[in-house]
């Protein structure tokens, strides 16, 4: 690369440049003015859009306009890649609300000039095509996707962004609000979930798909094919008569899923909503309005923050020793056969790829581990997931004894046996007779210490303490625990064992309830110390709703059961006994032997159950929902505090990536801490901030 | 013996061929085939690609992009089933030709019944002799002279062998074909068989490839006249006289005569017979002339009987020996009736199936002409020829 820098340009923007080429079309439709989205990367560096990008394509299409002769344009991409969108850098940078519409409009200006040419404008959808580079293609006249596009999306809703390049006003008006807000809505508030090239098709957002071998050649034959008339696209308006009925329903289902907690999805619903009416002009004004709200609020700020922790932080685990120290594990073991055992041998077998054992204490337990494994895979093949291959090899690779023995060979060794310190002391005694002097120990225990734990062994430096999160194939988290005496290249081993897992990392210090369980159980625990004072279950059920955290402390709490959520208390209690009082209403839910607080309801809505509104003993200090989330969140911060005092983790971004990886919260929220320092908790509980005002909020 | 199964030539299509170190530069050779590939199978709807036994594919250099069993690669790549099969081929410039009478081979003796074969060589990308490593032994005990491994030599070799050819002749048969192939365009005979290619170029982003890159319509004997000689001081063979290095990708669909009409296909040309002759690798050129001799000897016909050829030029000297040992003028319209290889280029193991989809072509222009040749000469000194009889012929069996 030059050291020269594009004018306009974000500092350190990747340029994608627009190159256009006079393209002779077969079955002589003539001439087209082809361009091409390159930022001369490979495609492991997707083009984007900033200042410079957008400028270089506006300067093509005033190039293109100013040549004689052209019957039409297209656009499509570098290989296997079409655009992924805006360049977000950028919004780090927008202090004032005028530079937040400067950047719509920026978009819009160049964006809609494929929509109002003299001439036809075709897009070929080629590969990845995300946000703005989704929204290019609805300017155009025409497109065509290739059946090999990995990743289609409008993800700016789960980023706490609307699509504000014409996508919330083009896509309504092309498909229809409901298929309009399945993409812009659902599946972005999905897991971010991606739609099929066919899929695409189907809605009919692309006009027509052809496979990647020969992708470009067929859509500029299929495009000569529109221009010579040989080929007719008509296009049926949307149902308007509908339209409100399709919002308000929409609307609906979002309120019973978010309780209005975040702002992006209904701005989005309210542009859809305005698109029945607006004219062109209308609609994308009021998409600079909205994505200028957002851009200029703390929401979309912590969401691009957590962003970037889960695809950078994440993958580079801070405080993990060097690589090069791991040692190769090529025989795992694994102590315990139950569901949990099962689930992490089925885990360890399919990344790691080599041979598993199993041992538990009878014959009968272990028969019905590998029973579990054997219908998992046959369940994976039969759904389409896994060549019959594959799961006769892992099968093969997972084996399952009554005895230890065959640990003597391995290079790691996971136990998830009864969560009881002396148990687990006495398997690491037992394991340490059979395996060698290096083979990592590792302990999935969710709450106990390692130091002690590991306390009575001879080689204590290789003990390590790996937590995961149910279910363990699912859950992207695992926090891995060094005791007080654990080296190097144990450490760099479960890192590289956790790396391999495909999971997200995080380095904790041994302590009680590590970081997730802490401050879940800190939730917990305040809800119910306002239960116990003397405020209504429901009210505090409720109180949680504006962190839009994925369930009701109650409904999680229905999810584990009381008696576990009672034993976790137990053991942060013993360690924090004034922070974690443990709840005498709590302790009558697990002595009656209840589920939970609810029971089924009318239309699967579950609803208190009264005998548990019996058993309860209350004071008579009722707080209301505002008074609950203030007590949680300052509790929150207190704690967070406490832990970052402590080194528990290397800094807020750890407790961020555990709780936004391991317990669900909200991009929104940016995990954790930057939602304690907008509401005011930090300050309010701890005197100050987690992170300067700009990290993960606008800047001052 | 019992009688062989008819083999047909049913369809073929190429890429357009491009200058060396033109646009497909930046090409991989594999994608190159599979385009032309795909569009034969787009063409012919009613071949079930599962029913192809075979995909044969010819390269010159086999290595990189055009190495890994490209006829297995390019299959893969081209989206056939992972049931069919496929191979690689080398004769060199007859590499084509050879995975047509391969795979015709096996049709003929009942093995298979539906082939795809074709030939590719990008030379931008694999320049002729990449990677050769000649056995010592050629040059001590005299094998081989050392001219033979250049093939502008033995070009030049031959005007030493027939005095009467001259520069003039080979000079006037290439603006001949020049014009032929300008002709050809300008009726649109040629860009029917040709598959658009996407390429791209790291400066100027995407392009599309739909004509010919090679041909030069304004070429005049006296500017033929001033070229160099690149092979010999005061030499005879030039640029102009001479096929240039070319890139470029083709691909035919053979069947059994009972499987073409089984399945609704038409089919252009009915395979008559076909051999291939060695001569000394010195003279390469003169290839053809024992290999057609040999195929007319075998199909019991003499060189009366053919009303068409299709010869490639890699060189006009070549071409030429071929027709005064036959006695045929070099202007005589049965032949190369739209221009050659000195026009359009010679992607080395492309070039067989070229002939065949011009021979075609050229079927079809002529209805009353009943048998064929595509002939070719061969590095190494070999020649190779088949013999086709047009189905739009009353008489074709």
């Amino acid at each position: 690369m030059t050291a020269t820098q594009t004018e306009g340009a974000l500092p350190g923007e990747v340029v994608t440049h627009a190159r256009v080429r006079l393209v002779d079309l077969p079955l002589g439709a003539g001439s087209m003015a082809l361009i091409t989205l390159d930022n001369d990367r490979d495609h492991t560096r997707p083009s984007t859009f900033g200042p410079a990008g957008l400028a270089s394509l506006d300067a093509a299409l005033d190039q293109i306009i100013a040549t004689p002769g052209i019957v039409a344009v297209g656009v499509t991409g570098k290989p296997f890649i079409f655009a992924v969108g805006a360049d977000l850098s950028g919004i780090s940078h927008v202090r004032v609300r005028e530079q937040a519409i400067e950047i719509a409009q920026l978009g819009h200006n160049v964006f809609r000039r494929f929509g109002e040419l003299d001439v036809p404008t075709f897009a070929f959808v080629n590969g990845a095509a995300i946000g703005g580079g989704f929204e290019l293609p609805l300017h155009c006249t025409y497109r065509t996707v290739s059946s090999g596009a990995a990743a289609l999306s409008l993800p700016e809703v789960f980023l706490g962004l609307v699509p504000g390049w014409g996508g919330a006003w083009l896509l309504p008006n092309l498909i229809g609000p409901a298929d309009a807000m399945q993409v812009i809505l659902t599946n972005a508030m999905t897991m971010n979930r991606q739609l099929k090239p066919a899929e695409g098709r189907k809605l009919g957002i692309f006009d027509a798909m052809f496979e990647p071998a020969d992708f470009l050649e067929q859509s500029l034959t299929w495009a000569a094919r529109v221009l010579t008339g040989e080929i007719v696209i008509t296009r049926k308006d949307p149902d308007r008569g509908l339209w409100d009925t399709v919002i308000g329903f929409a609307r609906s289902t979002l309120d019973a899923r978010t309780h209005g907690a975040f702002k992006s999805p209904y701005a989005a619903l309210d542009l859809i909503a305005a698109a029945k009416t607006s004219t062109r002009d209308e609609g994308f004004a009021a998409e600079d309005e909205s994505l200028a709200d957002l851009v200029m609020g703390d929401e979309l700020r912590a969401s691009l923050y957590a962003f970037d922790l889960v695809q950078k932080r994440a993958k580079s685990p801070v405080g993990a020793p060097d690589r090069s120290l791991a040692r190769p594990v090529t025989l795992v073991g694994v102590v315990g056969a139950g569901l949990m055992a099962s689930q992490l041998a089925l885990l360890f077998a399919k990344r790691l790829q080599v041979p598993v054992i199993m041992t538990d204490l009878d014959q009968d337990r272990i028969d019905k581990g590998l029973a579990f494994v054997r219908e998992e895979l046959e369940q994976q093949v039969a759904k389409g997931r896994m060549k019959p291959d594959m799961a006769n090899r892992l099968g093969a690779l997972i084996s399952a004894s009554t005895s230890k023995d065959g640990f003597a060979d391995a290079s790691f060794v996971i136990e998830a046996v009864f969560e009881n310190m002396a148990v687990k002391q006495q398997v690491f005694a037992e394991l340490e007779a059979i395996v060698s002097d290096t083979c990592v120990i590792a302990s999935n225990t969710s709450s106990l210490s390692l130091s002690e734990m590991s306390s009575a062994m001879s080689h204590p430096e290789r003990v390590v303490g790996f937590h995961f999160f149910n279910p363990v194939a699912v859950m992207p988290l695992l926090e891995i625990i060094p005791s007080a005496s654990t080296d190097d290249a144990t450490l760099a081993t479960a890192f590289a064992v956790g790396r391999t897992l495909k999971k997200s990392t995080v380095l904790v210090q041994d302590t009680p309830g590590f970081v997730v369980n802490r401050l879940l159980n800190l939730v917990m625990a305040e809800v119910f110390r306002a239960v116990d004072e003397g405020t209504d279950l429901a009210v505090a059920d409720r109180a949680l709703r504006p962190l839009g955290m994925p369930m009701s402390p109650f409904t999680l709490m229905q999810l584990v059961g009381p008696a576990v959520a009672f034993h976790v208390m137990e053991v942060l209690h013993d360690a924090f006994p004034e922070r974690y009082p443990l709840s005498d209403n709590l302790r009558r839910i697990v002595e009656a032997g209840k589920p939970g607080i609810f029971v089924p309801g009318g239309k699967g809505n579950p609803k208190l159950d009264p005998e548990v509104v019996a058993l309860l003993e209350q004071g008579d200090t009722a707080l209301d929902e505002a008074q609950v989330l203030e007590r949680v969140a300052d509790a929150l911060a207190r704690e967070a505090r406490i832990m970052l005092d402590d080194g528990v983790v290397t800094g807020p971004q750890d407790l961020d990536l555990c709780m936004i990886l391991g317990a669900g919260m909200p991009f929104a929220l940016g995990g954790l801490t930057p939602y304690l320092d907008r509401s005011g908790a930090s300050s309010r509980a701890t005197g100050k901030r987690f992170l300067a005002p700009g990290i993960a909020s606008l800047p001052e | 013996m019992a009688e062989a199964r008819d083999v047909v030539f049913v369809d073929g299509v190429r890429t357009p061929f491009g200058k060396a170190g033109g646009a497909y530069r930046e090409t991989r050779s594999d994608d190159l085939v599979v385009k032309a590939m795909r569009e034969l199978l787009r063409r012919n709807p009613n071949v079930p690609p599962a029913r192809i036994d075979e995909v044969a594919i010819a390269a010159t250099t086999q290595t990189g992009d055009q190495g890994m069993t490209i006829g297995r690669s390019a299959a893969l790549l081209a989206g056939l089933p992972s049931s069919v099969p496929g191979y690689a081929i080398d004769r060199m410039c007859a590499g084509a030709m050879t995975a047509v009478t391969t795979v015709s081979s096996a049709i003929m003796a009942g093995q298979i019944d539906l082939a795809l074969a074709g030939g590719v060589e990008n030379m931008s990308r694999h320049p002729m002799g990449e990677g050769v490593d000649p056995n010592p032994r050629f040059l001590a005990e005299r094998l081989v002279d050392p001219e033979a491994l250049l093939m502008g030599k033995t070009a030049e070799n031959l005007h030493d062998r027939f005095p009467s050819i001259t520069k003039e002749r080979a000079d006037a048969y290439a603006v001949s074909s020049q014009s032929k192939t300008a002709k050809a365009y300008s009726e649109g005979r040629i860009q029917v068989d040709l598959v658009p290619v996407a390429v791209r170029d790291g400066e100027q982003g995407w392009g599309l490839v739909t004509v010919d890159e090679v041909p030069r319509a304004d070429t005049t004997l006296a500017g033929l006249a001033g070229l160099k000689t690149p092979f010999r001081p005061h030499g005879r063979v030039t640029a102009g006289n001479s096929s240039g290095l070319t890139d470029g990708a083709t691909a035919a669909l053979l069947a059994g005569a009972d499987i073409a009409t089984e399945l609704g296909l038409t089919a252009k040309m009915r395979m008559v017979g076909f051999a291939f002759a060695g001569v000394e690798p010195e003279v390469m050129g003169v290839g053809p002339v024992p290999s057609t001799e040999k195929a007319l000897r075998r199909a019991g016909l003499t060189i009366t009987d053919i009303d068409l050829f299709e010869i490639n030029e890699a060189f006009a000297v070549q071409v030429l020996a071929f027709l005064d040992h036959f006695g045929i003028d070099d202007e005589d319209p049965r032949v190369n009736p739209m221009g050659g290889a000195i026009a359009v280029g010679h992607p080395l193991a492309s070039s067989g199936i070229r002939l065949m989809n011009y021979l075609a072509r050229d079927f079809e222009h002529d209805p009353s002409a009943r048998y064929g040749i595509t002939t070719m000469c061969i590095g190494l000194g070999m020649g190779g020829t088949v013999i086709w009889e047009n189905l739009n012929n009353g008489s074709a069996a």
